[in-house]
Formats: structure tokens, sequence, C-alpha cells
């Protein structure tokens, strides 16, 4: 159980760094942080003790096997994690051309 | 199985590439590719809506058929409800397709605009028909990433700006999504929401899936811009091209957020008394504090987006009370006509407020300003963005004969009947208070000249932005017809059976 504890402190660290920080490019990395702390969520999900990877043996029905279905997901969300992360990181290198800063209290142009 | 269903999300999918690899080559490639996929999918998503009825239709991808009644494959589900999503999103997309064709103009690089435009298409559509979990964060996420390089599409401070707010909460949206989805697959050990509904039909942990649906409910408020999750609404819906302020006013908050709240909670969750009235309470949180931080604003597009999370507020309300009911067991038959209130109005609030975002485009076109304080006058030279603006403005406020005033009159007669007389009557005052705010617009920016400055030497847009503004303006008077109980029961009616219906979609799905 502890490890679940663990993941869930993973990604309130992320949260604490996407509400505190003040560096657009640290505000990417924490965002990135509650992200793997989700990724590792869903492989622990998928994960069964003493479990081998999923290739069916006929000759031993009693085998037990992690389950793979989380890991495919994993997968999936860690591609369309890369996309958003490249994404955000390309907004934040126009945003530094425009404004000459990573400080996010000198970005507001935008009120009310 | 209809085999028109994958359509959907294939065609522009290909449109994209296509666009992308021949759009360099061609002259007017992407222009007239993504309006005709868009024209085509219009005209299949009304076939299907008008087919469907109240079947419920499945398309396994691939072809992977149920092994002992648990569903295996992907499957796609087109419904009464989702039919209508449909419909909304591939009209207001073919809409501003055709609008972008001037309007594009202001930027370079049509190419990627119009490809990033059929991607955002596929995955609303895709999210609209998906049938299992993990597939709705999957088409999110895609039309989540393109939403975002479209809204700095004008790549000045502003935008960058807002879609760098917009990007951050949007992820954290999309965490607590994935997170949600994985807590259901960690219990329930499938993703299908109809698999998922009968496993959990056989008895559920109350306190682990109180904390399931309200990070649920949590994320997806965040993408429908619900009030407590609503600041990054108006920076990044003002800040975006015209066109593409009207998809995510129109059809993107709905079609990722609303749809999917509505979908999960009364087809998949055992409805309880506690969620529905957090969500009626949310409901009319934002439907009254949205109004009142819109009435403050100059910027037209600024204002416009406080009044999409007002009247997002309604349908959310209207959705919350049928809960309500329905969680209590008693009379149905209001929670039906609630319910109906809601996706009559979500289709309303589609067709008014996308016009009045492709009006504000056309104002900005013609003056170049978005300022309320700077115009004036602009009836005398733009007779038909004027006439449509007009059109638009009433249908908002809920004045007869447009269509806003009908499904506004059925969500508060429901709540009447519902009993619940106070959000009666602070509907009907929203509705008032709307009124007022558009009455500013309207006399700000096309009437009340002052006679001091120099006449402004604005002209009537293009025909292409005209010919999309018209026609919305006909539709927000046509789908006044829906009030009508004949017209109602055709297209309202299969779509709130399917949700009041507690097991029907997951019976209908599952084949049990």
């Amino acid at each position: 159980m502890t490890v679940y504890y663990l993941c869930f402190i993973l990604f309130l660290t992320g949260l604490y760094g996407v509400i505190t920080r003040r560096n657009l490019v640290k505000i990417a990395i924490s965002l990135s942080i509650m992200e793997f702390s989700i990724f590792l969520l869903l492989a622990l999900i998928g994960y069964t003790d003493g479990g081998v990877a999923p290739i069916v043996d006929p000759s031993d029905p009693l085998r037990t096997y992690v389950d793979p279905l989380p890991q495919a997901m994993v997968l999936t969300a860690i591609v369309i994690g890369l996309a958003t992360t490249a994404m955000l990181m390309a907004v934040i290198i126009r945003i530094y051309r425009k404004y000459g800063t990573f400080d996010i209290r000198e970005i507001n142009s935008l009120r009310g | 199985m209809n085999p028109l269903i994958p359509l959907f999300v294939a065609l522009p999918l290909a449109g994209a590439f296509l666009i992308m690899i021949l759009g360099r080559l061609i002259r007017h490639f992407d222009k007239v590719v993504a309006s005709l996929i868009l024209l085509f999918l219009l005209v299949i998503s009304l076939i299907s809506l008008f087919r469907t009825g109240g079947s419920v239709d499945v398309y396994k991808v691939g072809g992977w058929e149920a092994v002992n009644r648990i569903p295996i494959g992907i499957y796609m589900v087109l419904d009464g409800f989702s039919a209508i999503v449909l419909c909304i999103v591939n009209l207001i997309g073919f809409l501003s397709a055709v609008y972008s064709f001037s309007y594009i103009s202001r930027y370079t690089s049509g190419n990627f605009f119009y490809a990033l435009f059929c991607l955002m298409v596929a995955g609303m559509n895709g999210v609209v028909l998906s049938g299992d979990l993990f597939n709705i964060f999957v088409f999110l996420e895609i039309s989540a990433i393109s939403s975002y390089a479209l809204v700095a599409f004008g790549v000045g401070k502003d935008e960058l700006e807002a879609t760098f707010k917009y990007q951050v909460l949007g992820a954290v949206a999309s965490f607590l999504i994935l997170f949600g989805i994985g807590l259901i697959y960690w219990k329930t050990r499938t993703l299908n929401i109809a698999d998922v509904r009968m496993v959990l039909s056989s008895g559920y942990d109350r306190s682990f899936y109180l904390l399931v649906q309200i990070i649920l409910l949590s994320g997806f408020g965040l993408k429908a811009a619900i009030i407590p999750f609503h600041a990054w609404l108006p920076d990044a819906h003002s800040s975006a091209p015209s066109p593409i302020s009207a998809m995510l006013s129109g059809v993107l908050i709905k079609a990722i957020g609303i749809y999917v709240i509505i979908r999960l909670f009364f087809n998949m969750f055992a409805i309880s008394e506690g969620m529905a009235v957090l969500i009626t309470t949310l409901g009319t949180l934002s439907m009254f504090v949205g109004v009142f931080l819109a009435v403050g604003q100059w910027d037209i597009k600024r204002l416009l987006a406080y009044h999409s999370i007002s009247q997002m507020g309604y349908v959310v309300l209207s959705a919350g009370i049928g809960m309500i009911l329905i969680a209590r067991g008693i009379r149905y038959e209001v929670a039906a006509l609630a319910i109906a209130g809601g996706i009559f109005h979500l289709i309303n609030h589609a067709a008014f407020k996308s016009l009045l975002f492709l009006n504000a485009g056309a104002i900005e076109y013609a003056t170049g300003t978005r300022d309320l304080k700077e115009m004036g006058g602009l009836a005398k030279s733009m007779p038909a963005t004027s006439a449509t603006s007009f059109v638009a403005s009433l249908s908002i406020s809920g004045i007869p004969p447009f269509n806003g005033f009908f499904s506004k009159l059925i969500i508060i007669v429901a709540a009447v009947m519902a009993r619940f007389y106070l959000l009666a009557a602070l509907a009907a005052l929203v509705s008032i208070i709307t009124l007022a705010s558009f009455m500013k617009f309207q006399r700000y920016a096309f009437y009340d000249q002052d006679p001091d400055r120099k006449k402004t030497r604005a002209r009537e847009v293009p025909f292409p932005m005209l010919f999309s503004m018209i026609i919305l303006g006909v539709i927000c008077l046509l789908l006044s017809l829906l009030a009508f109980p004949e017209v109602r029961e055709l297209i309202l009616t299969p779509a709130t059976d399917i949700l009041t219906d507690p097991s029907k979609y997951s019976s209908q799905i599952t084949g049990a």
C-alpha cells in the first residue's frame, strides 16, 4: 500500500510545483512530474505479485500474468504526454521571444 | 452495425494529413477539402440523427465480438444523444470552415489552420462516439492539443499568454481525468462504459466511487469551464481567431465537457442524490456568477465568453434537476422534461453563440477593434452583420419567437414543476440580465454613433463570412420548431429516453 501513497505524494509534489513556481519552464517540469505519477499509478494497477509478462504459455496453465491493459494505456498516455509537453515548450519559447522573460508575474497583459 | 460510424473520425483525420502533404502543392486544396469533408459529415450526421431514433447503434472496431458477454474490443456508440451532439459539431465546424475562407487572410499559413481544424473536429467526433473511457481520454487530448495550437494561432502577446493558461489548466484536467479512469479500471477491471455500469449494478464501494466521481467531475468541469474552474475560458476564447472562438465556445466545451459529464453521470455511475445536488449547485453558480462577470466587459469577445459560462450553467442546472428527481425515484416525466430542456438549450447555445462570435469576428475584420467604446453606427455600413447579430442577441436573451426563449421556458417550467422555485426565479433573473448586457452590445456596436468622431470606414464583410452568419441566423429561427411536440418527439425524446432510463444504454450495448 505504501507505494500507492508514494505515488499520490509525487502527484501532490507536481501540483505544488504548478501552483507555487514562477518560472514557466519549472511549471512545465512540475506538470511532467504530475503526469508521471499517474503513469506510475496505472502501471501499479496492472501489477500482480509474482506475475510474468503476459505471453501465454500453454504448457503451464497455472502461471500468473500481469495485466497488460494498463501497460498499453501507459504507452498511449506517454505518447500523448510527449505531444502536450512539446506543445507547451514551443509556447514557452514563443513567450520568451515576445516578453523576454520566463517570470509569470511579468506576463500579465490579459486582465479582467 | 452501422458502417458509417468510423467515418466521423477517419475522414477528418485523413483530411488533416492530406492537407499537410498536398496543401503546399495545390492552390486552395486546404479550404476545399476541409469544407467538403465537414459538409459530408454534416449530411451523414443529420441522416443518422433521423434514422437512429430510440435505438443504440454499436460499431466494434476491428470486429472483436464480446467474449462471455464481456466486451473486449473498442466500441463506438451512436445513440439519440450522441447523434444530436455530432450534428452540432459538424454543422458549426462546416460553417466556421466556410467563414474562415476570407477570415484566414489575416494570418499566414492557412494550411496549418485547416489541418488543425480537421484534427480538432476528429477529436470531438471521437469523444462523442466513443463507448469506452480510455478512448474518450485519447480523443479528448487530440482535440485539446489542436485547440491549444489554434488559440495561439496569431502568436501575439495575448494569444500566447492565453494559450499558456489554457494549456496548464487543460493539462491538469487531463491528468485528473486519466487518474479517475485509472481508479475505475482498478476496481472494475473494465473500461467499457456499459460494462462498468453492469459491474457497478451488482454493488459497489460508496466512498471509493464518491472520490472517483469528484475527480472526474473536476476534470471534465475544467474542460467545460463550470464556475470554480472557469479561469482559462475568457482569455482563451477571446484571444483565438473568431471562427475558432465559435468552435471553442459553440461546441468544444460541450462535446468534451458537458456531453461527457452527462453521459458518465447518467449512463455509467449509479445516480446518487449527493452528486446530483453538487452538480445542480455548480450549474446554478456558473449561471449566476457568469452573467455578472459578463456585464462589466467592454471587449466584445470577452463579453461573449463570459456569457458562454453563464449559458452552460443553464444546461448543467437542468441536467442536475433531472438527476435529483431520478435519484429520489419520483416524477420521471418532470426529470425527462428538465433533461429535454437542457439538451434543447445545448443545441440552441451552439447556434446563437457561434453566430455571435462570427459577428464579433466580422466587426473586428471590418473595423480592426474589439472594444465596444470605439465602435458605433455600424448598422448602416454593415446591415447583414447587424441583422444577424440582432437575431442572435434576441435568441440568447430569450425573446420569443427565437429558439433561446423556448429552451429557457422549458427549463424554468421544469424547475417550477420540480418545486425548485428559487432556481426557477434565478434562471429568469439571469435571462433578464443577459438581455440588458446584449442591449448594451447592440447599442454601442451598431447604433448610437458619436457625432464628434470621424466616420468609420467600415464595409460589409466578404461573401463566405456573410454566408455562414446568415445560415446560422436562419437556424436560430428554425430551431424554435423543436418546441413543437411532434418535432420534439422525433429528435429530443430519444436522447432523453437514453438518459432517464438507468439501464437502457448498458443493456443494449452488452446485450444483457
